[in-house]
């Protein structure tokens, strides 16, 4: 209905879903949580794309009858994109389908660069192109007039998104399962010490430790654009998140924030890849669209 | 010293690849292990001196895979009707503790004929209000000690806390006790309340329940609520002080006296 409401403009984010809603809230076993969304998303593809009427006889949901309508106006459907937060089994699901792999970490791009070269190389072992466009990232940003400016209206925002809503008891990072074996292998033998990953280190960082450790871009305009090129070429990353409402950043402020990203920085970063890759990823609808308002 | 040996028993086919462990001589003994994995300790080598003991690992430990292949409750009970044939098992006293404790009731339930004994030390599959089973799977390892030892700084409780020296040999210590973990609350999730209330009346064999009463993790409470709930049997219970979660360790010379004494007589 999206799509068709949009013109055929939707991209569909599939996340499987962090534990602690997934299993802590709504009840769903962590070990059948990734089957159980990939069977689910078998049967929306199925709805989108299949024209007769057909039932569903899946191992976590049967439908006696599937009847979507209205189907989706992109054919065969809208592009699919996998916010994932590193784990190796969502990399092969993405391969597997060819689609867009959005690493979605809060904390920032430095953190971000042994993940998404692990990304890349899974990339190239499943024989795939580098296309940066197979790959998103969600970045922090916070863009102001100037340097000093933006430390002004952004440090207690930036603490209060970190501090309050990032707080999560370790014990409901990732409810046992929530890894498949393979990917709790991986990271268990990743970890120095085999001792879980230290969280909060967070907690009495000014504006600038968030800005060095690139938790949050930030800056004036020319900073932030120097920034977010650096980051998006060392991730390889064609598609970017923006997280433009950090914490408790009022209504004014974010307005300014968007509207300083859009006018000051976007323009010199929007086409960094486009001299050599497509986006097959993007909607066409929004090719031209965004071609034409930024040129 | 006790000398486990692994069997290797093929089921459903050899689609399924259980594991047990088993040592001792004498009438057949199945041990069905707790959340965490299994541990043979004192109590199962005591055991052992009088009995033939089998301790399966629960599906998926032994071969990660096998979980995928047990979706349901049903399917995991099954699970156990076909080991015990591929064991050789007719009729077996059957002990279970915690998870396995649930697991041992439903089997005995479903399919009395088959569990000649039955011995439930703190066993899930309840739920109280009141008394809420604490959520093991999201419990940092100090508030975990404190729920299932009584004496949560002694020396039973320390040595069965101590971890791997070796990094390597610590990694795979954790990999297993998460995995472990991840595979039994497939079938608990989110509570521990899975129609046991509506079945555990057709157990026939005579019953034993074991209780630490400084269980925090699954209070004493429940031991009510297990005897009142076997109608169609004998129960003796015998709430041990002194004693948490883990009372095969804090008391392992009184819970094996009175667990040979039970399937013996």
């Amino acid at each position: 209905m999206l799509d068709c409401i949009s013109g055929g403009r939707l991209i569909a984010g599939m996340p499987l879903g962090t534990s602690a809603d997934a299993n802590f809230s709504y009840g769903i076993p962590p070990i059948v949580q990734r089957e159980r969304y990939r069977e689910a998303h078998d049967l929306i593809v199925d709805a989108w794309t299949r024209d007769e009427m057909f039932a569903f006889n899946g191992k976590y949901t049967q439908l006696r009858y599937v009847n979507v309508w209205p189907k989706p106006i992109q054919k065969p459907h809208p592009p699919i994109w996998v916010p994932g937060g590193g784990s190796s089994s969502t990399w092969d699901f993405v391969c597997e389908k060819n689609y867009c792999y959005c690493y979605l970490s809060y904390y920032g791009n430095i953190f971000a660069t042994k993940i998404m070269q692990r990304f890349w190389e899974r990339v190239e072992q499943n024989g795939l192109d580098a296309n940066p466009y197979r790959a998103g990232f969600l970045q922090l940003v916070a863009v102001s007039e100037t340097d000093e400016q933006a430390e002004k209206d952004y440090e207690k925002h930036i603490q209060y998104f970190f501090n309050k809503c990032m707080a999560v008891a370790p014990e409901f990072q990732a409810a046992p399962g929530y890894q498949d074996y393979r990917s709790l292998v991986t990271r268990i033998k990743q970890l120095s010490g085999g001792r879980a990953e230290q969280t909060g280190q967070w907690r009495d960082w000014k504006f600038k430790d968030f800005v060095d450790n690139q938790y949050v871009i930030s800056g004036g305009p020319a900073s932030v654009v120097d920034q977010l090129k650096d980051a998006v070429k060392r991730l390889r990353v064609g598609n970017l998140m923006v997280l433009l409402h950090i914490g408790s950043m009022p209504h004014e402020l974010t307005l300014k924030n968007i509207e300083m990203f859009s006018k000051e920085v976007l323009p010199h970063v929007h086409d960094m890849w486009d001299d050599e890759w497509e986006n097959h990823w993007w909607p066409e609808k929004l090719k031209t669209k965004a071609a034409a308002a930024v040129g | 010293m006790v000398t486990v040996e692994e069997k290797f028993p093929k089921i459903r086919e050899g689609l399924l690849h259980p594991k047990v462990l088993t040592a001792g001589e004498g009438p057949p003994v199945v041990f069905l292990h707790g959340a965490g994995g299994l541990r043979w300790g004192g109590f199962l080598d005591d055991l052992a001196s009088d009995f033939t003991v089998y301790a399966p690992l629960h599906p998926g430990l032994h071969d990660p895979d096998d979980i995928r292949r047990v979706d349901t409750l049903w399917d995991l009970v099954l699970y156990h009707y076909d080991l015990f044939d591929a064991l050789g098992l007719k009729s077996p006293a059957v002990i279970g503790h915690s998870y396995g404790g649930m697991l041992a009731a439903e089997i005995a339930a479903t399919n009395p004929h088959i569990v000649s004994k039955l011995v439930l030390m703190n066993p899930i599959g309840f739920w109280l209000d009141e008394h809420p089973v604490l959520d093991w799977t999201a419990m940092s390892p100090e508030a975990l000690v404190k729920a299932i030892f009584a004496d949560p700084e002694g020396d039973i409780a320390k040595e069965y806390l101590q971890v791997p020296e070796n990094e390597e040999e610590f990694k795979d210590f954790t990999i297993a006790r998460t995995w472990a973990i991840a595979c039994t609350s497939k079938f608990t999730w989110p509570i521990p309340d899975k129609g046991l209330k509506n079945r555990i009346y057709r157990v026939s064999a005579p019953s034993l329940l074991v209780w630490g009463k400084q269980d925090a993790l699954v209070p004493p409470e429940y031991a009510k609520e297990f005897s009142d709930r076997l109608v169609n049997t004998t129960v003796r219970t015998e709430i041990l002080d002194g004693a948490g979660h883990m009372p095969q360790f804090e008391h392992r010379e009184k819970v094996s006296r009175l667990v040979r004494k039970f399937l013996l007589e």
